[in-house]
C-alpha cells in the first residue's frame, strides 16, 4: 500500500533535466488556437454570406482556408526558428486579421450587383486584396524570424535603422501634397497606382533605434535628478532628446497634418523613456508638453490657420460632430449611429449598412464592424487586442537583456496606443485622426508593418522563454548569443 | 434562409468569439502556472519524504522553509525569477554568469550564491562596489534568510520558498 500512496515522481524530476521539460514550447497549443481562429473566421463568412445572400454558398470557407494556410506555413516557421515564442500571439493576430479580410470582403458583397454576389471571386476587390496583402505580409514576417536569430542583432543596426526612421517619417512631409496628401494627411508616397504609407514602417526603426538610445544613456537619464514635489525630475540639459522627438512629432502635426501619428512617436518615445529609466516625472513631463503642444496647435488653428487648420477643424468636429451632421461632421456622426444601431448585441454580421460610413474599409472598420457584432462582439475583439500587449509586455518582463526589454514593452505599447487612438478617435472619446486599426482595416503598409511587429515579438518572446541552459529543443543556439556557461551552473530561468 | 438559422448563427458567431477568448486565456493562465507548478517539481523530494517517512535530504534546515526560487525585486531585471537547484548561482555582468545585470555598479564577477546543506550562502566575490545583505556588507559566505534582499549596485535579489 505504501508503494501505492506514494505519488509517482514525473518524469521531470527522474530525468534531472527539469530544464528542459519545464520551458514546454506550447506549439501545440498555438496550433490548436489558431484552427479554432480559423473556424471563427469561416463560421463569419457563412453568417454573412447567409445575410447577404439569404443562402451559404459552397465556397465560403475558401478566403478563411486561403488565410488558414498561411497562417499554419508561419506556425511551421515558428516551430522551427522561434520554438519557444509564445503561443498565444499568433492565433490573436490571425484572428484579428481573419476578421479584418472577412469583412472587407463583405463590403465587396455589399457593394456588388446581387445578381454578381454568389460568384464574387475570392480574391476580388479589397476583400480579396487585403486576402493577398495578408499572404506577403506573413511571408515578410516568416522572413524576418529567419533572418533575425537573436533580437539583439538588431542593436547593431540602431543608427541606421534610427535615420531610415526620420527620412521615412519626413518623407511624405517634403514631397509636393498631388504625392503625399490623401483626405487632408499627408502621410502618404503614391507612385502609380500604388500607395505606402512609411511612417508605418518608421515606427518599428524608431523603436529600435529608441530602445537602443536609452539603454546606452539610461544611467545619466534616471540618476541625476532635482526633486520637486515629491517627483524626481530630470536636469534641464538632460531634457535635450525628449525635447528633439517633441519638436519632430510637432513637426508632423503641423506638416503631416496627423495627429494620431504625431502622438504615436511621442507616446512611443515617453514610455520607453519611462522603462528605460522607471520615472513617473518623464510620463507627467510627456503628457504636459504633448497637451501643451497640442492645445497650442489647436489655439494657433483658429487664429492663424495655415497648416494649424487641419487640426483645428478636426478638433472642432471632435468637440460638437453634431453642429454640422451633414457635411463636416458626417463621417464622426455616421461612426456613432453605427455603433448606436448595432446595439448590444449588433444586427448580425451581414446585417447593417457599412457602405454608409465614409472610409468604412480603413479609419472607421471599427464602427463598420461594431454595427453589426454589436458591444459584445466589439468587447472581444479589444480583448483580443488587450491579450497581444499583455504578452508582448509579459515577454519584455521576462526577457534578460535590456534591449530586448525595451524593444518588446515599447512595440507592444505602440500596439495598444494605436488602438487606443483610432478607437478612442470613431466613439469621440479624442479628436479623431486617421490611424489604420492594426490588423483589420484595409491597407498593405499597416497590416505588413504590424505584421513585422509582431515577428519581433515573437523573437523576443523566444528569447525570453527559451531555457538559459538545458538545450533549446532541435533549434540550434542563436548566433550572436551569450556564450555557454563556463561556470557550469544547471540553472534554468523559469518566467513568472 | 429561415430567421432562425440566421440567428442561431448570429449569436453563435458572437459566444464563439468570447469562447477564443477564454481558450487564449485558459492558454496563457496555464503558461503562468506553469512556474508556480514547476518550482513544486523541483522540490518534490518534499512530498515524497513526507509520505514514506525517509529522512535521507541533506538538509536538516525546517522543510517547506527552504528557497526555491531567487528572484529579482529591484533593477533592471525586476521579475526575473531564477528556480534554484543544487548548483551555485553566479551574478555579475560577465555574459557567462547565471544571471547577468546590466548594472553600471556592478562588477564582472560580482557574487556568488552557494547552497551547503540546504542554506543558501552568498559570497562577495572581490566586487568593486561592494555585495549588501540587507544593510549589511558581506565580507566571508553568509547565509541568506528568506525575503531578505541581496543589493548588487541598483539590483535587489530576495531568495523565496
Amino acid at each position: 500500500m505504501t508503494v501505492a500512496a506514494t505519488p509517482a515522481p514525473s518524469p521531470a524530476t527522474t530525468g534531472g533535466q527539469s530544464g528542459v521539460r519545464l520551458a514546454r514550447s506550447r506549439r501545440n497549443a498555438e496550433l490548436s488556437l489558431l484552427l479554432l481562429a480559423m473556424v471563427l473566421v469561416a463560421a463569419y463568412g457563412a453568417t454573412v454570406e447567409a445575410n447577404l445572400l439569404d443562402t451559404v454558398t459552397p465556397d465560403f470557407w475558401m478566403p478563411a482556408a486561403a488565410l488558414g494556410a498561411v497562417f499554419l506555413g508561419l506556425h511551421l516557421v515558428i516551430r522551427f526558428l522561434a520554438p519557444f515564442a509564445d503561443p498565444a500571439l499568433l492565433p490573436a493576430v490571425a484572428l484579428l486579421n481573419g476578421l479584418g479580410v472577412g469583412f472587407l470582403r463583405r463590403i465587396d458583397l455589399g457593394e456588388a450587383p446581387v445578381a454578381d454576389r454568389e460568384s464574387l471571386a475570392v480574391f476580388a476587390g479589397i476583400g480579396g486584396r487585403q486576402l493577398a496583402w495578408t499572404l506577403a505580409s506573413v511571408i515578410l514576417a516568416a522572413g524576418l524570424l529567419a533572418i533575425m536569430r537573436d533580437h539583439r542583432s538588431v542593436s547593431r543596426y540602431a543608427y541606421t535603422l534610427g535615420l531610415a526612421g526620420i527620412v521615412l517619417v519626413m518623407l511624405p512631409a517634403v514631397l509636393p501634397s498631388s504625392i503625399s496628401e490623401i483626405n487632408g494627411a499627408k502621410l502618404w508616397i503614391r507612385v502609380g497606382g500604388f500607395s505606402i504609407q512609411p511612417g508605418e514602417f518608421a515606427k518599428l526603426a524608431l523603436l529600435v533605434f529608441f530602445a537602443y538610445y536609452l539603454v546606452r544613456k539610461r544611467e545619466v537619464l534616471s540618476l541625476a535628478s532635482r526633486r520637486l514635489l515629491g517627483i524626481d525630475f530630470p536636469r534641464g540639459r538632460d531634457l535635450g532628446p525628449v525635447v528633439v522627438v517633441w519638436l519632430i512629432s510637432l513637426l508632423v502635426l503641423v506638416f503631416e497634418k496627423d495627429l494620431g501619428t504625431s502622438l504615436l512617436y511621442f507616446g512611443m518615445f515617453v514610455v520607453t523613456l519611462y522603462i528605460a529609466t522607471e520615472r513617473v516625472s518623464w510620463l507627467l513631463i510627456g503628457l504636459v508638453l504633448f497637451f501643451g503642444g497640442a492645445y497650442l496647435a489647436y489655439v494657433l488653428g483658429s487664429t492663424v490657420g495655415g497648416p494649424f487648420a487641419n487640426f483645428y477643424l478636426r478638433a472642432e468636429i471632435w468637440l460638437d460632430p453634431f453642429a454640422d451632421p451633414t457635411d463636416k461632421g458626417y463621417q464622426l456622426v455616421q461612426g456613432l449611429l453605427a455603433l448606436g444601431t448595432g446595439g448590444l448585441f449588433g444586427a448580425g454580421p451581414g446585417g447593417g449598412q457599412p457602405e454608409i460610413l465614409p472610409e468604412v474599409q480603413n479609419d472607421f472598420i471599427f464602427a463598420g464592424i461594431g454595427e453589426e457584432i454589436g458591444l459584445f462582439g466589439l468587447s472581444a475583439l479589444l480583448v483580443v487586442y488587450l491579450l497581444i500587449v499583455e504578452r508582448g509586455l509579459r515577454a519584455a518582463l521576462a526577457v534578460r537583456d535590456s534591449f530586448g526589454k525595451l524593444l518588446a514593452g515599447g512595440l507592444a505599447f505602440t500596439l495598444g496606443l494605436q488602438v487606443f487612438v483610432i478607437v478612442g478617435g470613431i466613439s469621440k472619446l479624442i479628436p479623431l485622426t486617421g490611424q489604420t486599426t492594426p490588423f483589420l482595416s484595409a491597407g498593405g503598409s499597416s497590416l505588413m508593418a504590424n505584421w513585422l511587429l509582431i515577428a519581433v515579438l515573437l523573437r523576443v518572446s523566444d528569447g525570453a522563454r527559451r531555457p538559459v541552459t538545458g538545450g533549446g529543443g532541435k533549434a540550434a543556439r542563436p548566433a550572436g548569443g551569450p556564450p555557454e556557461q563556463l561556470h557550469g551552473a544547471p540553472t534554468e530561468v523559469i518566467k513568472p | 434562409m429561415p430567421e432562425l438559422v440566421i440567428t442561431v448563427a448570429r449569436f453563435g458567431f458572437l459566444i464563439l468569439l468570447w469562447i477564443f477568448v477564454f481558450t487564449v486565456v485558459g492558454v496563457i493562465r496555464r503558461d503562468l502556472f506553469a512556474g508556480a507548478r514547476s518550482g513544486r517539481l523541483v522540490a518534490a523530494p518534499r512530498a515524497v519524504g513526507a509520505s514514506t517517512g525517509q529522512a535521507a535530504k541533506p538538509a536538516k534546515v525546517k522543510r517547506g522553509r527552504a528557497a526555491h526560487q531567487l528572484v529579482v525585486t529591484a533593477g533592471q531585471l525586476a521579475g526575473t525569477r531564477i528556480t534554484l537547484g543544487e548548483a551555485q548561482i553566479t551574478i555579475g555582468r560577465a555574459e557567462d554568469s547565471t544571471l547577468v545585470i546590466t548594472d553600471d555598479y556592478a562588477s564582472a564577477r560580482h557574487a556568488r550564491l552557494v547552497p551547503r546543506d540546504g542554506q543558501w550562502f552568498v559570497e562577495d566575490l572581490g566586487s568593486t562596489n561592494g555585495t549588501y545583505l540587507d544593510r549589511a556588507k558581506v565580507t566571508g559566505p553568509t547565509p541568506v534568510p528568506l525575503g531578505v534582499p541581496i543589493r548588487i549596485g541598483r539590483t535587489s535579489l530576495e531568495l523565496r520558498p
